[in-house]
């Protein structure tokens, strides 16, 4: 069964999101993309900072896309862990926009502090005002970055930012650098209520 | 579409080799034929050679037809062809037959240039690295230094592997597909069975049968229909026939069921046209390719000086050669950061699927194919 978890990305906010990924990924590393989709990130950053990289993909028309296009794809499940790559071989593993559609949401992340010395988590904030003022008004939300109805969404487990600080907290995870943009603008103040994107860079402590 | 692309009318020829070829086992063979053929046009700077390796049972005749009245083209006819995944306006595509085979490559069957008379028993085992030598023999032959690309599925996929280890820098692309780093216990068991159903016929006569004018058709019956249980999955086997009767019970050891009268087809089709001891030694071969072996064990440090990209592919439903099989080979791979793809392929038709002509499974490969670059301009 294919659990199709492409998230219609709004492309200003997209653009941002590559640019703060490429900044937190050093020139020439080896990178893993997990959930790479047609492997677009992985070419974006290969471009730019000569990366070699890996995409992770379960969608058969994402991999196919990315064979396409030149892309090192593995078809594989995430939600069965890394087991297939060995610990910290790789400078950064990057989940971006998967966090929310992942059952196993813990497993995930700690395998990926397993594979790579660093890693980056991107998610939609659930506690952005936009979604906060429809749950107020009695309804799940429904946006850009949520664009699927309650019963059709591949998104389990949504969290705010709050929820994310907190669960690295609890498990002992080193917030490296934390990114909250909104419309492709960066957002410092009240993040929780006015970003619609977080990013983050961790590592294990 | 893929019918209306026939490569067409082919002919097989044949290369002799008189240079000795030294064993796997320490056997030497002091002379050799391989029976080949080829499909499209090698280029000018012979930079669009693709080889196919096949499997237990095929042979050299991949793709086209001999005649127009031929009932069937070649085993992997629905990849190779003018515009088909393998463009054959593109590649120049070799297909041969392996040492040790029964369609025109030296074997048991053919003439032992000692005695004159057929190898029968006397035939030594060869090995998958044996194979990959001869092959590499036949490319010289043919004046291509170095691979577009080597293909081969199952036991073909083997070779494919076998050829980025032993010969790195002769092969730019390795599409590993259904295949497996070795064979497991239970996978090596079933070869047993078939080759004790072999070897237990009375008519083996241990292997020279030849000369007593029989053939072990039961035993190699048997064999096969073992390996046809083994190559369909449970879902396939049961959408295929199911509990289908062919008539009423007639309470009875005759066919009751769909499924005996296709294995006893597939069965009778096999024996009445393969070789037993070619069975024996294709069987052996399987069990024997295990390249970490001479590395401790460790698949990566084997596959540390391979130079090839690779795709390799597996099928869902496959459980004579799983997708975990070929994961082990993805894996080793990225532990040495090579350049790979892996497709695992949801497909009904358990190991069987590798032949078959899948949209998404042909569209990859398609894709990938066309990615390789070929022609005096262009580098790799």
């Amino acid at each position: 069964m294919q659990n199709n978890v492409n998230i219609t990305k709004n492309v200003a906010q997209y653009r941002q999101d590559f640019a703060i990924i490429a900044n937190w990924v050093k020139f020439g590393s080896k990178v893993l993309d997990l959930g790479c989709g047609d492997g677009e990130l992985l070419q974006f950053l290969h471009s730019a900072l000569e990366t070699k990289g890996y995409g992770v993909e379960k969608n058969d028309a994402n991999l196919l896309a990315c064979i396409a296009n030149g892309t090192n794809v593995i078809q594989m499940d995430l939600e069965d862990g890394l087991s297939g790559f060995e610990d910290q071989s790789f400078n950064t593993v990057i989940l971006s926009q998967t966090l929310q559609a992942m059952h196993n949401t813990e497993e995930i992340v700690l395998e990926m502090l397993r594979v790579g010395k660093e890693i980056i988590v991107t998610f939609p904030n659930f506690g952005y005002w936009r979604n906060r003022m429809q749950i107020t008004a009695g309804r799940m939300p429904v946006s850009k970055a949520l664009p699927y109805q309650w019963y059709d969404t591949p998104n389990v487990h949504l969290c705010t930012i709050n929820d994310f600080d907190e669960f690295c907290h609890h498990h002992n995870i080193e917030i490296l650098e934390r990114r909250v943009i909104t419309d492709g603008k960066e957002v410092n103040f009240m993040p929780n209520l006015l970003g619609s994107l977080a990013m983050y860079r961790l590592k294990s402590k | 579409m893929s019918e209306n692309n026939s490569i067409g009318i082919v002919a097989p020829k044949t290369a002799s080799f008189s240079e000795p070829l030294v064993l796997k086992s320490g056997a030497v063979l002091t002379q050799f034929d391989l029976v080949y053929e080829t499909y499209g046009t090698l280029n000018a700077d012979k930079s669009n050679a693709v080889l196919i390796c096949h499997a237990l049972s095929g042979t050299h005749h991949v793709a086209g037809k001999y005649s127009e009245q031929d009932k069937y083209p070649g085993w992997w006819d629905n990849l190779i062809g003018p515009n088909k995944p393998l463009d054959t306006k593109k590649f120049f595509v070799i297909g041969v037959n392996n040492l040790g085979g029964c369609h025109g490559s030296s074997g048991p069957v053919s003439t032992n240039p000692a005695t004159g008379k057929p190898w029968g028993s006397a035939f030594p085992i060869v090995t998958v690295e044996d194979w990959v030598n001869s092959q590499a023999r036949l490319l010289d032959y043919l004046g291509i230094t170095q691979l577009a690309a080597v293909i081969g599925g199952s036991l073909g996929g083997m070779q494919a592997l076998q050829w980025t280890i032993a010969y790195p820098d002769r092969v730019r692309h390795a599409l590993v597909i259904a295949s497996a780093p070795n064979l497991t216990a239970q996978n090596m068991a079933f070869n047993e069975v078939a080759r004790q159903a072999i070897i237990t016929d009375p008519e083996f006569h241990g292997g020279d049968y030849y000369e007593h004018g029989v053939v072990p058709r039961r035993g190699l019956r048997i064999a096969r229909m073992l390996g046809h249980i083994t190559y369909l999955s449970d879902d396939a086997m049961g959408e295929k026939f199911g509990r289908k009767l062919k008539d009423n019970i007639k309470y009875s050891f005759d066919v009751e069921f769909e499924m005996e009268s296709y294995l006893r087809y597939q069965g009778d089709k096999f024996a009445g046209e393969f070789d037993a001891n070619t069975y024996l030694r294709m069987t052996r071969a399987l069990d024997y390719y295990d390249p970490a072996l001479a590395f401790g064990g460790d698949l990566s440090k084997t596959l540390s000086q391979t130079k090839a990209k690779f795709l390799v592919l597996s099928f869902t439903s496959d459980w004579r050669f799983s997708p975990a099989r070929s994961r082990e080979i993805v894996k080793a791979l990225l532990d040495n950061e090579s350049t790979v793809s892996y497709a695992e392929v949801t497909a009904a038709h358990g190991h069987d699927a590798f032949l078959m002509p899948d949209a998404h499974y042909h569209a990859i490969l398609r894709t990938y194919l066309s990615n390789i670059e070929v022609g005096g301009n262009h580098a790799e």
